[in-house]
């Protein structure tokens, strides 16, 4: 095959009536060669979703519908395309992997069953040739013993299995383009290394053509060869991967890689301050059973012990269920501690009732990780501010003038103070839960994965913010990150987390320059992007 | 698996024990002498001394709980005093009709009411799903007397197909048996047919808007397979437990279904013995039913490993 | 279909909200409920105005003008004692006693039993459920009450409870409310157990606010548009119990004017005589299927995630 696989061409497709703009994606245009990975990356609103969906004929019905424009798969318009002929060349010359793989995989049936399914529509091999066929596609995604596993369930498999099982199903039939949804966005960090690893492979093994979607610029620079910067339907920039990265024209796209934090932090000095606060051999266990149910214990946080003074951030890292959530909700008091104590001032409130709980409540304050879902709906967002000076006895009027100054402190407009939260973005929103959280006066701020679920230019700036308020306030900041980029940039000491325990504690440039522990070591490795010298432009 | 079975059947114990607790407490919370309650308004002094000492009404309330529940649970469920026959005798006369009702009803509501759903859910909004939705509606907002009443006009005294009232046991033919069961069943599986219709509807949708269902359509998999064999399959947990919820609906249908045809089953058994004030046959019936209530959704429950691999024994 | 996964497509498009169209203009764009007030409206009418378009008396005995067809009509003597010729619109029952004035009547009871129905199992359950959603050492007794309680099946139940007591407005009232109020108590205890574990409550938390003020301001209003239209369906519901319960002969004495009582009075001539059955039969159907319909109606609109939780 000489010509490309994919060819987009001036593709629009409409958004329903009454959304904020016309069309999801406007003429846009992109081509995929054989045996090349094109990544389209853009924030979230670009469109690059929508475009994936469009080649594969997936586009939610009566809801988004193709304005104009052709796809061309091998020379050949889907878009004119019958819908029996689109069916049968899914799963044949093109095919898709998708961001959750828990859900993208029917819960009900096994994971051979699965892959054998794209089989039995495509083919007509008899059962144990089509047998031998899977059982050869899952060995060619390295899982683990494919015999056993082809009569597993998916809730038994890990996210990074499943995620194989899924590309094992795409690619069982040697589809000319794989098409990749965010497919590693879900995964802990060494997952997504190893998937990125395994789709690098299959594609040079197979010479299929791969349009990668990601949002995220480490993700790209270790896979792509190409680069299309999509930004609010339109592509604004295209190039190979180390023009794009190194040398970025549009401003956008600039601005973007200028957002991605840096793998390097910065020296710091010590600080100084008094410890605000202490926990000492912190233990939390969920479960435990009831009655009739047998007895299941999960040790969340074992002997954790860590120390934030005052003008100080304390990053937690790991993974999912390392416990990094757990130690911070702890902290906050939203859960009782098993066992341990954690010492606020002078005071040990690890088991203390929620009545005696009440200074400890002014004193430490939370942001949480889901701007949606962090400010009640019903509520303007000037009363959510006010709520808690007032549960302290500050008059209405103060609380309000206070809320007003602390609205223009995080970069907002005073006068927004009643509207409500759906009326913001969801950068604005984690503003204000800051502007709420330092209504309080707060000594010890807690940023539970507080800038995961942004944008990675709005990222930067609630970055920012965080280590404004923390200079101004001699706030003692606990932030909790899956991210190491994140936390190089804004913590002064790190903890790595894993299954419960804090494996590694120090300065977070030495923990960075120097791991100690096996386990940071192999984080640090799995980061995506990080021999990628991203350019720094003005 | 059947430690699984055990331990769920221990967790029907707390229900059943609270059924127990509040019928007791039916008697006793009621003004005046349960005893004479239980004897009926024409009992003799004696008759009324014999019921105290046996239910030990000298004794604590606690205490009468205990002898209550132990003579229930010997299977000793008393003695009508309208029927002039023990509770049990009673019961098992008039079990044959209700559950042959009861077993029709459900066998038609099931085999009518999926494929209806189904149907309604894959042609979501057009007028075939307003058809079925409004039916729905409509078996859910007309009483089982009038639905009864109605066919009993037309298809038994206009047409003449079928018996206007009455019960023939199986034990004279199945064909009567099943001819007298027609209209009842039909009667009583409306209501059935418009909850069960609606609840798979609506997991359906639910789980055609799945992410498997993209990938499904991502293979190249026909719409038809997808929806049975993906959609289908996985909302049959929600379905399923509809079919048993719904058996407390049917139980109520009975008393009036009962009532409307003259079926000499438990239902009418339990509208002739609250007329008559006859308080051990209202208990033990409501024991019963409610018995039988609690097993159905313990088995639904059971059933669910079969659909779902995910719920472990 | 609506966009659940934040991968879908339309998901990603969807970030400033466009302007909200109110709650009453969606309300006013639903078929169903447009159809389901109008119909209940004009019931609510029929009620209020029986006595102006009653024809006679709903208990009035007339032995000489027994089991008569619809249209037919009769001389009856007024309350003044002059006789007047009275059209029986919908005919007479056995004891020649008018259908439809007992109708129009029935409306009344009908209406007033299923609104009160509906109000006080609402408020019992919320009451109950609140305090089994936030206090954990409550939630275990009453959820295994309430579980007995749902175990019995809710006609039964409505029987046992009417069996006890005389017949009367109060008890069959009370009879169809027992059944109901572990339904409201399950609902109401899922809302808050979920809404508990809303950032924005824990937020609240952290920020030192009283439990109490929590229920109220934070968790009490998500309670709303659920129990709205659960309220409306068990006011359908417990119009259709009431109608059974009389229907067998076990609910409000049979000389008060209800659809149910008409009913059971037209059984014995039901083969002669079907009109009995029909009118009242119609009115019936007609009023539960509007409240139904008003129930889909608001649900759609105001909790469409609610068929769900069951």
């Amino acid at each position: 095959m000489t010509g490309p696989i994919l060819e987009i061409r001036n593709l629009t497709v409409q958004l329903p009536k009454g959304a904020d703009r016309k069309f999801a994606v406007e003429n846009v245009s992109l081509t995929v060669n054989p045996g090349e990975i094109v990544c389209v990356v853009g924030e979230s609103g670009s469109g690059k979703s929508v475009s994936s969906h469009a080649v594969m004929g997936l586009l939610p019905k009566g809801q988004l519908t193709v304005a104009g424009g052709e796809i061309l798969l091998e020379g050949e318009n889907v878009l004119k395309a019958s819908a029996n002929r689109l069916r049968d060349l899914r799963g044949t010359r093109m095919s898709m992997i998708f961001q959750e793989p828990m859900t993208a995989l029917n819960p009900v049936v096994t994971c051979g069953e699965q892959i054998d399914e794209v089989l039995r529509i495509h083919t007509d091999l008899p059962a144990t040739e089509r047998k031998e066929k899977v059982i050869a596609v899952m060995e060619s995604v390295r899982l683990p013993d494919p015999i056993k596993m082809y009569d597993a369930y998916p809730h038994q498999l890990s996210g990074g299995q499943r995620q194989r099982i899924m590309i094992a199903q795409a690619l069982v039939l040697d589809p000319a383009l794989l098409i990749a949804d965010e497919p590693t966005t879900a995964l802990d960090v060494t997952t997504q290394a190893q998937i990125l690893k395994l789709v690098a492979e299959m594609q040079e093994r197979r010479g299929t053509g791969v349009l990668f979607i990601t949002h995220d610029f480490g993700v790209v620079a270790e896979i792509a060869h190409r680069v299309v910067v999509m930004q609010k339907g339109h592509v604004v920039e295209t190039g190979t991967a180390t023009e794009v990265l190194t040398n970025p024209q549009h401003p956008y796209t600039k601005m973007l890689i200028n957002a991605v934090p840096t793998l390097t932090p910065p020296q710091r000095e010590d600080r100084t301050g008094e410890v605000a606060l202490e926990t000492v051999k912190l233990c939390k266990v969920y479960g435990g059973g009831g009655f009739f149910q047998k007895k299941r214990e999960v040790r969340a946080a074992a002997d954790v012990e860590i120390r934030v003074r005052r003008g100080e951030t304390l990053g937690i890292v790991g993974e999912s269920g390392s416990g990094k959530s757990t130690v911070a909700r702890c902290i906050a008091r939203l859960i009782e501690p098993t066992s341990g104590g954690i010492v606020v001032g002078n005071m040990d409130i690890a088991k203390l009732p929620e009545r005696q709980l009440r200074p400890h409540r002014k004193h430490c304050q939370i942001v949480f990780q889901d701007p949606y879902r962090s400010l009640n709906p019903r509520r303007s967002v000037g009363a959510s501010i006010i709520e808690g000076p007032m549960n302290f006895g500050m008059s209405e009027a103060d609380a309000v003038a206070k809320a007003r100054d602390l609205m223009k402190l995080v970069g907002l407009s005073p006068d927004a103070l009643d509207r409500y939260p759906h009326q913001f973005s969801g950068g604005q929103r984690q503003r204000i839960c800051i502007a709420r959280a330092l209504a309080m006066e707060p000594e010890i701020l807690i940023a539970d994965e507080a800038v995961s679920a942004l944008d990675v230019s709005v990222q930067a700036q609630v970055l920012d913010l965080l280590d404004d308020v923390r200079k101004k306030f001699d706030l003692a900041v606990l932030f909790i990150t899956h991210d190491l980029r994140v936390a190089a940039q804004i913590c002064d000491r790190i903890a790595v987390m894993q299954n419960g325990v804090v494996v590694e504690h120090g300065r977070t440039a030495e923990v960075f320059a120097n791991p100690q522990h096996a386990y940071t070591r192999s984080l640090f490795e799995a980061a995506p992007g990080r021999n990628f010298q991203f350019a720094r432009v003005a | 698996m059947i430690s699984y079975i055990l331990r769920r059947l221990a967790a029907t114990v707390p229900v059943l024990f609270t059924v127990a607790v509040m019928v007791f407490l039916m008697l006793r919370l009621t003004p005046g002498d349960p005893a004479a309650i239980i004897a009926g308004d024409n009992a003799t002094t004696q008759q009324i001394l014999d019921i105290r000492t046996k239910l030990g009404l000298e004794e604590p309330i606690l205490q009468q709980f205990f002898i209550w529940l132990g003579s229930i649970l010997r299977g000793d469920l008393g003695e009508s005093f309208f029927f002039r026959k023990t509770v049990f005798e009673l019961i098992s006369e008039r079990i044959e009709p209700t559950l042959s009702l009861a077993f029709l009803t459900i066998v038609l509501a099931v085999v009518i009411a999926i494929p209806l759903g189904v149907l309604a859910a894959y042609r979501q909004g057009t007028w075939i799903d307003r058809v079925v939705m409004g039916f729905s509606v409509i078996g859910f907002s007309v009483p089982v007397f009038v639905i009864g009443y109605l066919l009993i006009y037309i298809f038994a005294i206009k047409l003449g197909w079928f018996p206007v009232q009455g019960y023939q046991r199986i034990s004279g033919g199945v064909f009567p048996w099943f001819r007298s069961l027609v209209l009842p069943a039909f009667t009583l599986s409306v209501i059935y047919i418009a909850l069960i219709a609606r609840m798979t509807r609506t997991s359906v949708l639910e789980v055609l808007s799945e992410d498997y269902i993209r990938t499904a359509r991502a293979k190249g998999q026909t719409e038809v397979k997808v929806l049975f064999q993906h959609a289908l399959k996985n909302a049959a947990v929600p379905i399923v437990t509809v079919v048993g919820i719904g058996v407390a609906l049917l139980i109520g249908g009975v008393v009036v279904t009962e009532s409307v045809y003259s079926i000499p089953g438990l239902g009418r058994l339990t509208v002739d013995a609250v007329l008559a004030r006859d308080f051990p046959v209202i208990q033990a019936i409501i024991l019963a039913f409610s018995f039988v209530y609690v097993l159905i959704n313990l088995i639904v429950d059971l059933s669910y490993t079969i659909f779902d691999p995910r719920i472990r024994y | 279909m609506t966009a659940p996964a934040s991968s879908s497509p339309v998901a990603e498009t969807a970030v400033p909200l466009p302007a909200k169209p109110t709650v009453w203009r969606k309300l006013l764009r639903s078929p169903n409920v447009v159809v389901g007030v109008a119909i209940v409206l004009v019931m609510v009418c029929i009620g209020l105005i029986a006595p102006l378009i009653a024809t006679s008396d709903p208990t009035a005995i007339n032995p000489g003008a027994r089991n008569r067809v619809p249209m037919a009509t009769s001389t009856m003597r007024m309350d003044d004692g002059t006789r007047a010729t009275v059209t029986h619109y919908m005919g007479t029952d056995t004891l020649g006693r008018d259908v439809f004035s007992r109708v129009v009547y029935g409306a009344r009871v009908s209406i007033f039993i299923g609104i009160s129905v509906a109000i006080l199992s609402v408020s019992i359950g919320l009451v109950i459920g609140m305090a089994a959603g936030y206090f954990r050492w409550l939630d275990s007794i009453i959820m295994r009450i309430m579980d007995g309680l749902m175990a019995i099946p809710a006609i039964l139940l409505a029987i046992a409870v009417v069996s006890l007591s005389r017949a009367g407005l109060a008890s069959v009232i009370i009879a169809i409310v027992v059944p109901e109020v572990p339904r409201v108590v399950r609902l109401v205890r899922s809302v808050v157990l979920s809404v508990r574990e809303e950032p924005y409550v824990e937020a609240a938390v952290t920020a030192g606010t009283p439990t109490l003020k929590l229920i109220i301001r934070h968790i009490l209003p998500n309670t709303v548009a659920p129990l709205i239209v659960q309220g409306t369906f068990i006011c359908a519901s417990a119009i259709l119990v009431e109608a059974i319960l009389s229907f067998l002969g076990i609910g409000i004495p049979p000389d008060v004017p209800t659809w149910g009582n008409i009913m059971a009075e037209g059984r014995q001539l039901f083969r002669i005589f079907p009109h009995n059955i029909l009118y009242p039969g119609i009115f019936l159907a007609l009023t539960v299927l509007a409240v139904n319909m008003l129930g889909d109606g608001l649900r759609d609109t105001l909790d469409p995630k609610m068929e769900k939780r069951g």
